[in-house]
């Protein structure tokens, strides 16, 4: 029994804005499937099933609003399959999408993922009601601040390196005409005297509260053959899940993390993460989780991926360029932050990343996180197809 | 056609006792008997399983992020490869299907539970409608379930008689001693809490008489059965309010003969989306039930059980026109959606129930049917047999 090649043919986007309220949320979903469905040159009858994802269905004060989005997705007399799995569902619906096509259910899936994050307030959405919380824990900041400290004290980095992260990322966000936020006269001094906010969290190493959606086009060998512009290739994919809290649990690298990432590698052949691959699309959500992550992704041994950070490694024209978009630090419609790390990969290799492309990608990662740093979905994707 | 290409077998079912409110317990304090149960059953120990798959849906819980803890009754250490969907537990096992037909997985665990007291689920309920133009107006599901069978007597396809036939039915196979449990199965009166009532625990009876309800779930001081909710509805037509949960074991080929002698195999499971407005909408009939059932090969050989997911006593009435059932199919032999119904949970228990029977040797080939959104408007159909002895 073989897996059917997965390709990605079709990427679509919207505007991400902190308030699009020049749409509904209906508006917002088609804007980046219509995007998506261009790109593959395809049409809503192409399309054999709807793969869709968001956060908590508090963000936006609707129940299962995929009921109600069936219209507007093209989706009636279809399946319609919604997903989630917190933060990472953007990349677990893209997965479970891939899934449909590898398994030869379906030949050509639409698969989405979304947040309207001004219908409501996100971070009270995120703040779960006593008792299930201590009345403090305001936000993920709030959870995760503790966890950053943590890394720094275990590591020995400096206090700086976090605002190098976020003056890199909001810099690479220039160059996306997409991301939310365009800070043009951003300056690394700017980022290390902005206010703090969960210390040793600053206001400018935080992400955006954003609206947006992201849309993905995923088909067989056949639908690949027919599209107009080059696909990209799944290779591996992988999701994992560990208990929010229990006593021996890693918070600043998880293991659910690197046994993802290893299945992940296992899968697509690779075995030096650092060379073999090309560029990184990394949840990011609060700065210092860019050296955390080089570390349990496996492309920089224990206590040295600050170092990478600090060497410049990760910058655009490095040698292993992170988040090229601008990543989540420029923009997080929570829901589809997952799927546009997915989705900007698979740019990478397809060699449509515009004004951000790493020159010469040939293989991409992927990735996604959420709940208590528990929940891991990653993906990788290259130029060629699979050989296997 | 939406048929296996690799031969999966759902191996193992359990559910709780289906009670009226769970308060003081939390999700995992009622999941982790009936995932010890499924597991038990199938011999499995939860480092066994390659892929776990759940339903749930955080608007019940009335807190974001609810299934996180859920995930504490698995014991996700060492971590698993896990997924959720925000809905019925169902689509959990579609998904949970699919992982086992890509070959990365042999087993997959899947689970449902919710907490249909913890709010006012009528109310709850109008939440998931259109956020524009339907929300505003707080239409509830009773509210709308009455239009459809208001829909349903005009055309001439029921009357108010036939559908108390329908909840006598329901109730009556529920009640003790109507079924024939099994350990293994996890079938029967389990399901039916509070059992035989006639319909005074109807789900939307009451909010008032849940309040009251004393700790074994009995309703005391409820509407009559033959009172109106919402006309032509009366209570006995509507569902009881219900908490619980319910998981099933899936295994591929071999794996799933060495577990169970008779699995009840996957032959085909389909599911299929209708528009959201009910004004574009004909509620008297279900095309996605239909284009699902035809998808997963219902038609293409004689069912002799369903188990349909009508929470209204008038949606059984549509699904059986959308499935061409005739009176020699067994419906409902569990009592249905109208003897139990803890939301997110009740589909998946569909399949489940189906494949007990499948188990028992009381059935060879049954249908099983999962809805969600408001008047039916997504539905899921499985095929499932027993191998010929």
């Amino acid at each position: 029994m073989t897996r059917e090649p997965v390709a990605v043919v079709g990427i679509g986007q919207t505007r991400h804005a902190a308030a699009r309220r020049d749409v509904s949320i209906a508006g917002l979903v088609r804007e980046a499937a219509r995007r998506a469905l261009d790109d593959a040159a395809l049409t809503w009858s192409d399309i054999d099933a709807v793969v869709i994802g968001k956060a908590p269905d508090f963000f936006e004060g609707v129940m299962t609003p995929e009921h109600y989005l069936a219209d507007a997705l093209g989706a009636v007399g279809k399946p319609l399959l919604r997903v989630h799995t917190a933060g990472s569902v953007g990349g677990s619906t893209a997965l479970v999408a891939a899934d449909l096509v590898a398994a030869r259910v379906h030949r050509t899936v639409l698969t989405l993922a979304f947040e309207k994050q001004s219908e409501s307030n996100a971070m009270w959405g995120l703040s779960l009601p006593v008792p299930f919380q201590q009345p403090l824990l305001a936000g993920a900041g709030g959870f995760f601040a503790p966890h950053v400290r943590a890394y720094m004290r275990r590591t020995g980095a400096p206090d700086g390196v976090g605002s190098l992260v976020a003056y890199k990322d909001r810099r690479n966000a220039l160059k996306n005409p997409y991301a939310h936020l365009h800070e043009h006269d951003i300056t690394l001094e700017k980022v290390r005297t902005s206010p703090m906010l969960w210390d040793p969290i600053r206001y400018s190493e935080t992400c955006p509260s954003s609206d947006g959606a992201c849309a993905m086009v995923l088909t067989d060998r056949a639908g690949a053959a027919r599209a107009p512009y080059p696909p990209a290739w799944l290779h591996g994919g992988a999701m994992r899940s560990e208990p929010t809290l229990f006593a021996g649990k890693d918070f600043v690298s998880p293991r659910a993390g690197k046994d993802c990432a290893a299945d992940v590698y296992h899968q697509a052949g690779i075995t030096d993460p650092r060379r073999e691959i090309d560029a990184v699309e990394m949840y990011v959500p609060f700065s210092w989780y860019e050296p955390m992550w080089l570390e349990n992704l496996g492309f920089a041994a224990e206590g040295e991926g600050w170092k990478l950070t600090e060497a410049g490694v990760t910058a655009l024209d490095g040698d292993l360029p992170v988040n090229p978009s601008g990543g989540v630090l420029s923009t997080n419609p929570i829901g589809a932050s997952g799927m546009l790390r997915f989705a900007e990969a698979a740019l990478q290799v397809r060699g449509r990343a515009g004004e951000h492309q790493v020159a010469g990608a040939r293989k991409a990662l992927g990735h996604a996180y959420g709940g208590g740093a528990q929940f891991f979905s990653m993906w990788l994707v290259a130029a060629e197809p699979p050989t296997t | 056609m939406t048929h296996a290409r690799r031969d999966v077998a759902i191996v193992a079912f359990a559910q709780t006792d289906h009670r009226h409110r769970t308060d003081g317990l939390s999700e995992v304090e009622t999941l982790m008997p009936v995932l010890h149960d499924a597991l038990g059953q199938a011999g499995l120990a939860a480092r066994d399983i390659d892929f776990t798959c759940s339903g749930s849906s955080d608007y019940l819980a009335g807190r974001a992020f609810s299934f996180t803890m859920a995930l504490d009754g698995v014991g996700a250490w060492p971590p698993i490869a896990e997924s959720h969907v925000e809905t019925d537990g169902a689509w959990a096992l579609y998904e949970a299907w699919v992982k086992i037909l890509t070959g990365a997985a042999d087993t997959a665990l899947v689970y449902a539970f919710g907490t249909s007291s913890a709010g006012d689920i009528r109310d709850v309920l109008t939440r998931q409608l259109d956020p524009y133009y339907l929300a505003p107006l707080w239409p509830d599901p009773v509210a709308l379930a009455a239009l459809q069978a208001r829909a349903l007597i005009d055309a001439g396809d029921t009357d108010e008689r036939a559908l108390a036939g329908i909840a006598a039915r329901s109730r009556a196979a529920a009640a003790p001693g109507a079924a024939v449990p099994q350990r293994h199965c996890g079938t029967g009166p389990r399901a039916g809490q509070p059992r035989g009532n006639d319909g005074r625990a109807a789900w939307i009876a009451e909010t008032v008489a849940a309040r009251s309800a004393d700790a074994k779930g009995t309703v005391r001081g409820s509407r009559a059965a033959d009172d109106y909710v919402v006309a032509p509805l009366r209570a006995r037509d509507c569902p009881p309010i219900g908490d619980g949960a319910a998981a099933v074991v899936l295994a591929a080929g071999d794996t799933a003969r060495r577990i169970h002698d008779r699995p009840a195999w996957i032959r085909g499971i389909d599911h299929r989306i209708e528009a959201h407005a009910l004004g574009v909408r004909d509620l008297t009939e279900s095309p996605s039930t239909r284009l699902a059932a035809t998808r997963a090969g219902a038609f293409d050989a004689p069912v002799d059980t369903a188990e349909l997911h009508a929470p209204f006593t008038s949606q059984e009435v549509v699904l059986r026109k959308a499935l061409r059932l005739g009176d020699d199919v067994t419906v409902n032999p569990s009592g249905g959606a109208l003897a139990a119904n803890p939301v997110m949970a009740t589909g998946l228990i569909r399949l489940g129930e189906a494949a007990a029977r499948i188990h028992r040797g009381a059935s060879d080939r049954a249908l099983a049917h999962a809805t969600a959104g408001p008047c039916l408007q997504q539905n899921l159909v499985a095929v499932l047999e027993g191998e010929t002895r």
